[in-house]
């Protein structure tokens, strides 16, 4: 039944590149998001918190199309990371990542954002008085409680750039080997006569996927949950 | 001889906070009722919390002043403190707890220093625990000995009894007499209960609605009716 083909392989693979990478570099500017928006107060505050839901309400067609004028090669920012650094995002693998990342930052906002909120800043102000600075307050007190937050919000945002479909077909499109993920190789094989034993193959690995993030969540939380309350 | 200086101004919602006072060695007690201002006091002392002027001098250095805008960061400061409510940190074991302050500052290990406190506060034996699993009275020790590791200057305790039962009050008091007696450190011991400074106090700094009422010995403890206050 799972004797994928070297397409189908290569799809899968993909799909997890593109998830993993998406996670890992949309992570840092989650934890900045959500401290921000969990501590701080500034002029424009509802508005970022606007923009960063906006993948959540908007069809991720909009999403796609908004990221393909603005990272595409002719777009300004685009165009910019192409002269400066040579990166490039239309039609790689790496703008699908984005186009994930994108569509998974508010899921990995949040949790963050609702976990920094419930920390007990008292404890914070106890490391200060043991020596600690900003930084290493942030790092060895607020982040560490953070973590069951930090745990809920990689597992959605991966689970998320795992099945991502319409940002990422709109932005890079369908390229076997470059740009096509599971979702993207099935609804390929959906529209040709003979496609169905292929699609059902990649149907069972995505059900697997989701299946084995959902429990190194559940895993990694509750040992995160363990280390707090003790044995 | 003087070691701490206090003169600092703060509004706090209704309350115009105006207290002026000075310690020396041994255990300085802030008397008096809840909303007396004494925790303010302690949390500008330890650099929590700004106040809207004066001045705070420990030994000869100026950690707070707003005529000349220092304001020397907690983290600086060098003063232990010991919460009411304790503040281990969860995720880290009794012995990650003490051995905080150390790492933080970058200074290299002492096991003598650590065996003495450990030792004097008879903590020794939960440093494998989490803070979690630790009985209240076991908590403030290793508060305080989390406190005294990082060699303080001045060792702040802001009610450090008042979350335990009777018991445990008992329990924890004759070790800090003791670190009064044995540590050398001065100490400013934030209290509403009379019975309690008794114990440890050796000066007293007796607060009312935001002022200093009175300063002096012990004797400001029977003046109070201790009753009121509990």
């Amino acid at each position: 039944m799972l004797d994928l083909s070297p397409e189908e392989w290569t799809a899968v693979a993909l799909t997890l590149r593109i998830a993993l990478v998406a996670t890992a570099c949309a992570l840092p500017f989650g934890i900045a998001i959500g401290w921000l928006l969990a501590r701080r107060n500034f002029w424009g505050k509802a508005l970022l918190d606007g923009l960063v839901h906006l993948p959540l309400v908007l069809p991720p067609v909009v999403t796609g199309y908004l990221l393909l004028i603005s990272f595409g090669r002719r777009g300004p920012i685009g165009a910019f990371l192409d002269d400066h650094f040579g990166i490039v995002f239309s039609f790689r693998w790496t703008g699908a990542a984005l186009a994930c990342g994108v569509m998974g930052f508010p899921l990995l906002v949040r949790p963050i954002r609702l976990a920094l909120e419930a920390i007990d800043r008292k404890l914070e102000d106890a490391a200060s008085t043991l020596g600690a600075n900003r930084a290493l307050v942030f790092f060895t007190v607020t982040l560490p409680l953070a973590l069951p937050g930090l745990i809920a919000g990689i597992l959605l945002c991966f689970a998320r750039a795992l099945g991502e479909f319409g940002a990422t077909i709109t932005f890079v499109s369908n390229i076997p080997g470059e740009t096509q993920t599971i979702s993207s190789a099935i609804y390929t094989l959906t529209q040709v006569p003979g496609g169905d034993a292929a699609a059902g193959r990649l149907v069972l690995i995505s059900i697997g996927l989701a299946f084995a993030a959902l429990l190194a969540s559940e895993w990694l939380g509750r040992r995160a949950t363990i280390r707090f309350h003790g044995d | 001889m003087i070691v701490l200086t206090v003169d600092v101004e703060k509004k706090l919602g209704a309350l115009q906070l105006m207290v002026s006072f000075q310690a020396s060695h041994g255990t300085t007690a802030l008397f008096g009722p809840s909303g007396a201002g004494k925790t303010s006091v302690v949390n500008m002392i330890a650099g929590l919390l700004k106040p809207d002027r004066g001045s705070i001098a420990l030994d000869d250095t100026v950690l707070f002043d707003s005529a000349n805008a220092i304001d020397v960061p907690p983290h600086r400061r060098r003063i232990g403190y010991v919460f009411q409510e304790g503040r281990l940190f969860p995720h880290l074991s009794v012995r990650q707890n003490l051995d905080y302050g150390r790492r933080m500052s970058g200074h290299p290990r002492d096991a003598g220093d650590f065996e003495r406190i450990a030792a004097l506060l008879d903590i020794g034996h939960l440093l494998e625990r989490r803070p979690g699993k630790l009985s209240g009275g076991e908590r403030q020790r290793v508060a305080v000995g989390r406190a005294l590791l990082i060699r303080p200057r001045l060792l702040l305790l802001d009610e450090p009894l008042a979350s335990l039962d009777a018991g445990h009050k008992r329990e924890i008091l004759p070790y800090l007499v003791r670190l009064r007696d044995e540590a050398g450190i001065p100490m400013v011991y934030v209290s509403h209960t009379a019975a309690e400074l008794r114990r440890i106090a050796t000066t007293v700094v007796r607060l009312d609605n935001g002022r200093v009422a009175a300063a002096g010995g012990i004797e400001l403890l029977d003046a109070a009716d201790s009753d009121a206050f509990a």
